[in-house]
């Protein structure tokens, strides 16, 4: 059997980055094909340049045995290729019909013809077993049926080859599992699919096989029945992956940091946080382990004064930090790793030196009154620099020029360098090389065996299996249970992160 | 009571319809450009240069009609500077707005220096007849407004405008040529603009004066604003507003200085923005160029 | 730190975008001139005859350029904490009104009074920015909008003030300030009829105080970090309501100041219309001069001296004084579409890749 797609030694380059360097993927009919590889590894460059978003400097594309010249989505879509779009792609004050149908209407005369619209979309939906409704609002339905929307958007436009986007990264266990359902539908039609993931054990699960890429390179495609986690892992990252972090026994002293029944909203005004409570010892990493957007973000930014809470006790020492203000909160030594080093760890604009001291600028020694202390400024920033290993050693750059390992380690000199009693670390590893992880998290290590509380939010369950001495586990905006990291599984951690409760059995910490 | 009567009576309501009809038609054009994601301050730069062009064609030819048509089309092209400078070098829109607009102070001076050596009023042209009480604009401005509500609510294009101003990405994804969309839009404020600068100094008067439009751009960029970027909302506003300006003199006889009555478009736009009457949100993607590929 | 650690290329492109804009601008100028019958290089001459022929002129470009840097620092600092200040002409009005009464204040001597009538102005233009920056600080109202809309409300307000409150009835002006309210005038040692007067040491002055806030303070390290990235500096505890309503207030008194120059220095009262749009040219100023102090007093002086020169250009050349005004807008369109000119420029490679 031909394949249906053919992508030839694809090489796409952005200034200073090879994002495609040689792949080569292809795809038959009715398969699930997975691409695999870290962030960055060059995933979403390559299926940009399938659907026509990125014009490769090198390389062809053949569909159905005819060489491609795709030129935009548009020409992608009409030949039946479509995409569902990580971020999703999606018109919140439309309606799920009118995003359906966005670009290609139905008309009668020169009106659009919604009942028209409203119909197809819902016998495209029967037929693929993909529920939506059709009449509301995109913002008002919840994240699962976006995506729907956005499969049926496909669909709708005849898609035959379809480009799932790491879709698992904003769905519960259970969403996933429904996805996986309908993936399987959509294969059972005769459709083919691509499926965008760095999650080994989706791949696993779902997937015909499975293509690896590492770097931009193309590391080769294995059959998923052939293949194994560890063979994966280490096709991906390029070496025998060290899961276990050397640690040493944990050493807890008294109860430093004490969190009872805190709420909050959410940016929407929706309630995220729902009488949350947990205690921390001197000595002590909790993990929250958790699918994103079930309040780990809403809960970091109540505990560091960015968000107000609605109820609850918030207490480091003994003293209340309950609705502080930012400020407040980091002049009682509360360290914070932010989530999105973009948007909240950097003024990107800044010097790396004035980086060094964002939140802290306005002190002793920084400071005297209004002034800024120039001299004092740079010898800080030559103090750290070296001895957080921040490249180019040079601290007059712009915090922006930096690699984002580089631009991590900023963050972290500055917020371990004041010697923090409690340290909110928070996606910490993310979008950085494998180095500067291990750098980190030894400095997180380090932190804990010093006597500090540690607070470390992250979506990789290894990493905080590994880190952590307790794991505790939101769902919905709540602790759902918290277990001894010494006997959290993936597995069991699964079961919680979807709600659902394990029967006796583990230490409740609390 | 007797002061009530005066205030609505028919004269009032007919001067308020006139007055309206400028501002409904600009607000209807910032609308377009707003909706498509590009701000629009610049359309009292672009009635000016419209009602100029105007009275200029009608001058020169002594057809008013074909000063209207002048007005629509230069109207459009003027605008396409704004669209270029936004779309294409995504300049900050709020500073190619106030370009724009004095582009049109100096040029339309400039120009009436030149053409009819004053930098005061022009000669007196052939202006619109009327057509029953009211100039033909009145009634052309009313139309515009119930063809764009049809037009971005109920057509496929509609539906693509307001797609591109609020997630330019989104439609993108789709196939849509978001900038193609933007520069129609832009162009649409400009005929449209053009249309109620002719409104002013064809349809109101027969002449051009400096700096004729006097804020009423700004005037219909607060209604469009105080509508929450509907037709209809902007209609609304714009007769609210052209009523106000028609009783000024009147209430000025109650011992109400006329500085207030000129107030009011300015500090219901405020409050509207505060939200304290229903709070008027702009769409989202307004004023932020779209680059392929980012997000 | 800021402007000093600016490398050497990048400087160069800051400079080199300003001047091929204006350069471009005047190219543009000339070609409208040489349409309608005149002749550029005849009419560019007599433009800069008339603003730098000689000590006079040049001080009158100077009185020019003075209310243009105030309302040009009052743009570009706003820019600075990532807000568009659109209301300078607005905020220019009140202030000059406020010094215009403050100045009629009699009994006063000269060290109280002077200071007085402009903190007034100050403190006039601050109030009428002070509803936009209140909405924008806690309700994210755009800024843009709701200054305009101030402008407008301001051009009523100083008209019913001015007209039906202050000044006596039949006159289009308030009453004359006391002499202890006057800004002393160059013309008192130097040999020249221009009004320039203290006004424009005040601005320079102003201008150094500015740089000094911006880049050598917390206070402008804080203002500037929430202009690049508002939600970094609520992470780092700095306060973007705050510094919002304080970089906003800083700028309405900046243009107020502008206001207190041309009624206690040029006017010695206050009359309606005097604004040619000062505080929209201010927005040309501060994006020529790149937001910064330095390069706000080269931009203020180059409009000065268009504005200075234009009547002259016309009694020599001919050529309508409304050119200048094309070429003033001809130049903000080049400096906010740099791109035209950046395409040109070899980009610098990104470096650094996640």
């Amino acid at each position: 059997m031909e394949p249906i797609l053919e992508m030839k030694a694809i090489t796409k380059r952005f200034p200073g980055v090879l994002a495609n360097d040689n792949v080569n993927l292809d795809l038959y009919q009715g398969e699930i094909h997975a691409l695999i590889g870290e962030n960055g590894a060059g995933k979403s460059t390559l299926m940009s340049v399938l659907f026509g978003m990125y014009t490769p400097e090198e390389g062809e594309i053949f569909y159905k045995g005819q060489k491609l010249d795709i030129d935009g989505p548009q020409d992608a879509i009409e030949l039946g290729i479509g995409m569902v779009h990580q971020h999703f792609m999606l018109v919140p004050t439309l309606t799920v019909a009118e995003n359906i149908i966005l670009g290609s209407e139905p008309k009668r005369g020169l009106k659009i013809d919604i009942e028209k619209a409203i119909a197809k979309v819902n016998e495209l939906a029967n037929k693929f077993g993909l529920q939506v409704d059709a009449t509301a609002k995109v913002k008002d339905i919840p994240v699962g049926m976006q995506q729907r929307v956005e499969i049926l958007k496909a669909l709708y436009r005849g898609a035959e080859v379809l480009i799932l986007d790491e879709p698992t990264a904003v769905l519960t266990p259970q969403e996933v599992e429904g996805l996986y359902q309908i993936m399987e539908s959509l294969t059972e039609q005769g459709k083919s699919i691509i499926f965008i993931t760095h999650k080994l054990k989706e791949v696993l699960r779902i997937s015909d096989r499975i293509t690896v890429l590492r770097k931009g390179k193309g590391i080769g495609t294995v059959t998923t029945s052939e293949t194994n986690q560890k063979e994966l892992a280490r096709m991906m990252v390029g070496r025998e992956v060290l899961l276990e972090v050397e640690k040493e026994e944990a050493d807890f002293g008294e109860v430093l940091v004490e969190v009872s029944n805190l709420s909050a909203f959410n940016d929407r005004g929706m309630e995220a946080l729902n009488s949350v409570s947990f205690q921390i010892r001197a000595g002590e990493i909790l993990g929250i382990a958790g699918v994103e957007g079930n309040g780990q973000t809403e809960l970091v930014e109540v505990l560091t004064g960015l968000r107000e809470a609605t109820a609850g006790e918030y207490n480091l020492h003994g003293d209340s930090l309950y609705n502080h203000s930012a400020r407040k909160i980091k002049e009682a030594k509360v360290a914070h790793i932010p989530e999105d080093r973009h948007k909240h760890g950097l003024v990107l604009d800044y010097t790396v030196e004035d980086n060094l001291v964002l939140g802290y600028h306005y002190r002793e020694p920084f400071a005297k009154g209004i002034n800024l202390n120039f001299n004092n400024l740079a010898e800080h920033a030559n103090r750290l620099i070296p001895e957080y290993d921040i490249r180019p050693q040079n601290k007059e750059a712009l915090a922006r020029s930096l690699s984002g390992g580089n631009q991590q380690k900023i963050i972290v000199a500055r917020e371990f360098d004041l010697g923090p009693e409690f340290l909110i670390a928070s996606q910490p590893t993310r979008g950085v090389d494998v180095g500067a992880i291990e750098f980190i998290h030894r400095r997180i290590l380090e932190q804990r065996d010093e006597g500090k509380a540690v607070l470390l939010v992250s979506a990789e369950l290894p990493e905080v299996i590994s880190l952590s001495d307790r794991i505790a586990v939101m769902y919905e905006g709540e602790i759902v249970d918290i277990v001894d990291a010494a006997e959290a599984t993936e597995e069991k951690l699964g079961i919680l992160m979807a709600g659902g409760s394990l029967e006796g059995g583990i230490a409740n910490g609390s | 009571m007797e002061i009530l009567t005066q205030i609505f009576s028919l004269e009032t309501l007919s001067s308020t319809l006139r007055m309206a009809t400028p501002l409904a038609i600009a607000a209807i054009g910032g609308l377009y450009s707003e909706r498509s994601g590009i701000i629009n301050i610049a359309l009292e730069g672009l009635m000016l240069a419209g009602a100029f062009i105007a009275v200029v064609v009608s001058y020169f030819t002594g057809i008013p009609w074909l000063g209207l048509l002048g007005a629509l089309v230069f109207g459009g092209l003027f605008a396409m500077i704004h669209a270029v400078v936004s779309i294409k070098y995504h300049a900050d829109q709020v500073v190619s707005g106030v370009a724009i607009n004095m582009l049109a102070a100096g040029g339309t001076v400039f120009m009436l220096n030149i053409i009819f050596n004053t930098s005061g009023t022009s000669e007196s042209v052939n202006a619109l007849p009327y057509w029953g009480p009211f100039k033909p604009t009145v009634y052309i401005g009313l139309l515009v407004v119930f063809i764009a509500h049809y037009v971005l609510f109920k057509t496929p294009f509609g539906l693509r405008v307001r797609s591109v101003g609020e997630h330019p990405h989104a439609a993108d994804s789709v196939g849509i040529d978001v900038e193609k969309i933007r520069y129609i839009c832009v162009g649409i404020s400009g005929i449209l603009a053009g249309l109620a600068g002719a409104h002013l100094s064809l349809g109101v008067l027969d002449s051009f004066r400096e700096g004729m439009t006097a804020g009423r751009g700004f005037i219909a960029l607060a209604a469009m604003i105080f509508g929450k970027w509907t037709p209809f909302g902007a209609l609304g506003a714009s007769l609210l507003f052209g009523f106000s300006q028609a009783v000024q003199i009147r209430l000025q006889g109650l011992g109400i200085p006329t500085e207030f009555v000129q107030m009011i478009p300015y500090i219901f736009t405020i409050i509207a923005l505060a939200g304290v009457i229903g709070k008027s949100t702009p769409p989202t993607a307004i004023g932020e160029p779209f680059e392929k590929g980012k997000r | 730190m800021g402007v000093d650690k600016i490398d050497i290329k990048e400087l160069a492109i800051e400079l080199l975008i300003p001047l091929l804009a204006i350069i471009f601008s005047f190219i543009i100028g000339a070609i409208i001139v040489y349409t309608f019958g005149y002749d550029p290089i005849e009419t560019y001459a007599a433009l800069l005859q008339g603003a730098f022929g000689n000590l006079n002129r040049f001080a009158d470009t100077l009185l020019a350029a003075t209310p243009l840097i105030f309302t040009g620092l009052a743009v570009a600092f706003a820019f600075r904490c990532g807000l568009f200040n659109i209301g300078g002409e607005g905020q220019l009005l009140v202030g000059g009104l406020a010094a215009a009464w403050v100045g009629t204040f009699d009994g006063l001597s000269v060290v109280v009074h002077v200071p007085l009538a402009v903190l007034a102005a100050a403190i006039a233009g601050a109030i009428w920015i002070a509803i936009p920056a209140v909405l924008k600080a806690f309700l994210g109202v755009h800024e843009v909008i709701t200054t305009i809309m101030m402008n407008y409300i301001a051009y009523a307000m100083v008209a019913y003030l001015s007209l039906k409150v202050l000044a006596n009835p039949g006159e289009i002006k308030t009453p004359p300030i006391e002499a202890s309210a006057y800004l002393w005038r160059f013309s008192n040692i130097l040999d020249i009829r221009s009004y320039m007067n203290l006004g424009f040491i005040l601005a320079l002055l102003v201008l150094l105080f500015i740089y000094y806030l911006l880049w050598k303070t917390t206070i402008g390290y804080e203002i500037r970090a929430v202009g690049i990235n508002p939600d970094a500096a609520e992470y780092g505890g700095i306060s973007a309501p705050k510094n919002i309503i304080l970089a906003m207030l800083i700028s309405g008194a900046l243009a107020g100041l502008g206001g207190a120059e041309r009624t206690l220095g040029l006017y010695h009262y206050y009359i309606q219309g005097f604004s040619p749009g000062y505080g929209f040219t201010g927005i040309a100023v501060a994006l020529l001069g790149r937001n910064h102090p330095f390069g706000i007093l080269l931009a203020g002086i180059l409009f000065g001296a268009l504005s200075n020169g234009r009547t002259f250009m016309n009694m020599a050349a001919g050529v309508p004084i409304d050119l200048v005004n094309i070429i003033q807008a001809i130049i903000i369109f080049f400096v906010a579409a740099d791109l035209i000119f950046r395409q040109f420029i070899p980009n610098k490679s990104e470096g650094g890749v996640a």
